[in-house]
């Protein structure tokens, strides 16, 4: 295994830069302007946190690569990211409910992380965590109120919460690196985060009206980067085009 | 039938109450949404307002053609915080137009079936990264231009919101050249790139300006209700003699052989844009018409069930707090 914090720095950045990447996909036809404008906030902030996690991942790596060489020149293998955010957006009820189900783990997990012993991470932490908590207030009232709704914008938010379920469970699955991380003091163990996410969860899914689905099977290969879904290799030949046809420019 | 009612419109208004509204633009007064105006100026702010709030609209689709596929990290946070600020500007505008006592949704429903317009220019396709330096420098500047003088005009709502607006324009335009420099100052590749995206987005930058003065056809009343302030050629020319030597200071060249210095009038001459090319875009035989009306038509239908369920939980939201007191 390569360095454990270096691991650890590409799972935050490639989390942050893939669901940035998937929301900035609705630039322009988002349900309402309304939406526009918080989609693209949302995108914003992500991006702007993968620039932290990626910048600080290449120092600690220190071969001279940088956060923009981590984004733009790895292939899917060496990805990091939950298999959750680089699902598709699917309809704004599959975006949303996709949000959601991430920034109800990222709070928790970046409360965690803000008292990490390493104070670069504690500082990203800090900075992420106010954005998370906001996103997290908007996603989790979309929810309910989409839920709660029409009838049809019941039945797709439920739609979406089964289809997406399966993706959760890899947020709280642990492995050598978050063992290293944890004996570190840097994050917490993510399995002592489900308690806080499924309050959060199922107080939200029952305010909506909607089900959690009987199942606790979890899709993995993500974070470890064994073996992301067909769906990321797209999402990378779009992003890393021109870095990739054009070695040579600088933008 | 048209013409009737343009006639009667006219003539609906009371000429005293006429000459008293005239009277408050001509001191300068701003007319805010409960004061009286004639049927026709109301009409002409909604017009013009609608169509820019769906410019602003409809302009996140080319620039977010590039959201996904921008070069670098700092690039893509650019570029969406730019796109965040155009649904913003279409925001204060479509509620400044509802002052008006027309709805969003209405205008939305105009927008689609082809009653009402957006820039010709966002029919355009943005082909290659150097175009979002080029929509920026030349699209947002010439939308600086147009707007500037707005900052003054009669109707209190417009005012304020291009106030607001304006602002933010200026950055996208400064953000848009410095993505033209790297451009311009790149590899061999890049640099083709740029001067491509000049020779594609010039003439319909110049559009922007609308028709020739002498083929204008708002433009007196416009300017007598401080609705319009300059001429269009009055714009387009400002717009050239500002924008050439930000070319030349690029080392790129603008598509146009005429093009001099005329020591006389102190500007440049220059050739008028195909205005054959610009009336048929306007009609609906630009590059992109199809796919922009197409894109925002899908977005309305597909938002369709988020737009009534979130309706129906505020409704219901409402009842239950009015059934607790
Ligand atoms: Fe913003
Ligand atoms: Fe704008
Ligand atoms: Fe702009």
């Amino acid at each position: 295994m390569s360095d454990p914090l270096f691991e650890f720095l590409l799972r935050q950045g490639d989390n942050t830069l893939i669901l940035g990447h998937r929301i900035s996909e609705w630039c322009g036809i988002a349900p309402a302007v309304e939406e526009d404008i918080a989609l693209a906030n949302t995108a914003l902030d992500l991006i702007g946190q993968t620039q932290m996690w990626l910048g600080l991942a290449a120092e600690v790596e220190g071969a001279g690569r940088s956060a923009d060489d981590l984004a733009f020149h790895r292939d899917v293998w060496d990805f990091r990211n939950l298999l959750l955010v680089e699902q598709p957006n699917g309809d704004f009820g599959h975006t949303i409910m996709r949000q959601f189900l991430f920034d109800a783990f990222q709070v928790p997990h970046l409360t965690a992380l803000h008292n990490a012993s390493d104070d670069r991470i504690a500082g990203i932490a800090a900075k992420s965590l106010k954005e998370a908590q906001y996103h997290l207030e908007r996603s989790r009232e979309t929810v309910i109120a989409l839920g709660d709704g029409t009838e049809e914008s019941n039945r797709r938010m439920q739609a979406a919460l089964d289809r997406l379920w399966p993706y959760a469970g890899e947020m709280f699955l642990r492995d050598g690196v978050d063992d290293a991380m944890h004996e570190s003091g840097i994050a917490a163990d993510p399995a002592s985060l489900r308690a806080t996410w499924d309050d959060t969860v199922q107080t939200t899914l029952g305010e909506a009206m909607l089900t959690i689905p009987d199942s606790d099977f979890a899709q993995q290969g993500g974070k470890s980067g064994k073996r992301h879904s067909e769906h990321l290799g797209h999402l990378l030949a779009t992003m890393q085009f021109l870095p990739r046809s054009y070695p040579d420019a600088r933008w | 039938m048209y013409a009737q009612m343009i006639k009667s419109e006219a003539t609906a208004d009371d000429p005293d109450k006429l000459k008293a509204f005239q009277a408050r633009i001509d001191a300068g007064e701003k007319i805010e949404p409960k004061d009286w105006m004639p049927e026709g100026y109301r009409k002409t702010l909604i017009r013009q307002i609608g169509q820019h709030a769906h410019s602003e609209i409809v302009g996140q689709l080319p620039e977010g053609n590039w959201i996904t596929r921008a070069p670098t990290l700092e690039r893509k946070a650019i570029l969406l915080a730019k796109v965040q600020d155009e649904a913003g500007h279409g925001l204060y505008l479509y509620c400044a137009a509802e002052t008006l006592g027309v709805s969003r949704d209405e205008m939305t429903r105009m927008l689609l079936d082809g009653r009402m317009k957006y820039s010709s220019i966002f029919n355009y396709p943005t082909l290659t990264w150097a175009d979002m330096g080029a929509v920026g420098w030349l699209v947002d500047g010439a939308a600086i231009m147009n707007q500037v003088p707005l900052q003054r005009t009669s109707y209190g709502p417009y005012a304020r919101a291009m106030i607001r607006i304006c602002k933010e324009e200026s950055f996208h335009q400064r953000q848009g050249f410095d993505i033209m420099m790297k451009m311009a100052n790149g590899t061999p590749a890049q640099r083709r790139m740029a001067q491509d995206a000049l020779n594609r987005f010039w003439y319909p930058s110049l559009m922007m300006f609308g028709p020739s003065d002498k083929d204008s056809v708002h433009s007196t009343q416009s300017m007598r209700w401080r609705i319009k302030i300059n001429t269009n050629d009055e714009l387009r020319q400002k717009f050239v003699d500002q924008t050439v030597p930000q070319a030349e200071y690029l080392g790129l060249t603008v598509p146009d052989e005429t093009l001099a210095w005329n020591e006389e009038k102190g500007g440049y001459d220059f050739a008028e844009p195909d205005w054959a090319e610009f009336y048929g875009v306007l009609k609906g035989n630009g590059p992109c018409n199809t796919d922009r009306i197409a894109a925002r038509q899908k977005a309305w239908d597909d938002g369709t069930w988020v737009r009534d369920g979130l309706m129906a939980h505020a409704a219901k939201r409402k009842a239950a707090k009015a059934a607790a007191q």
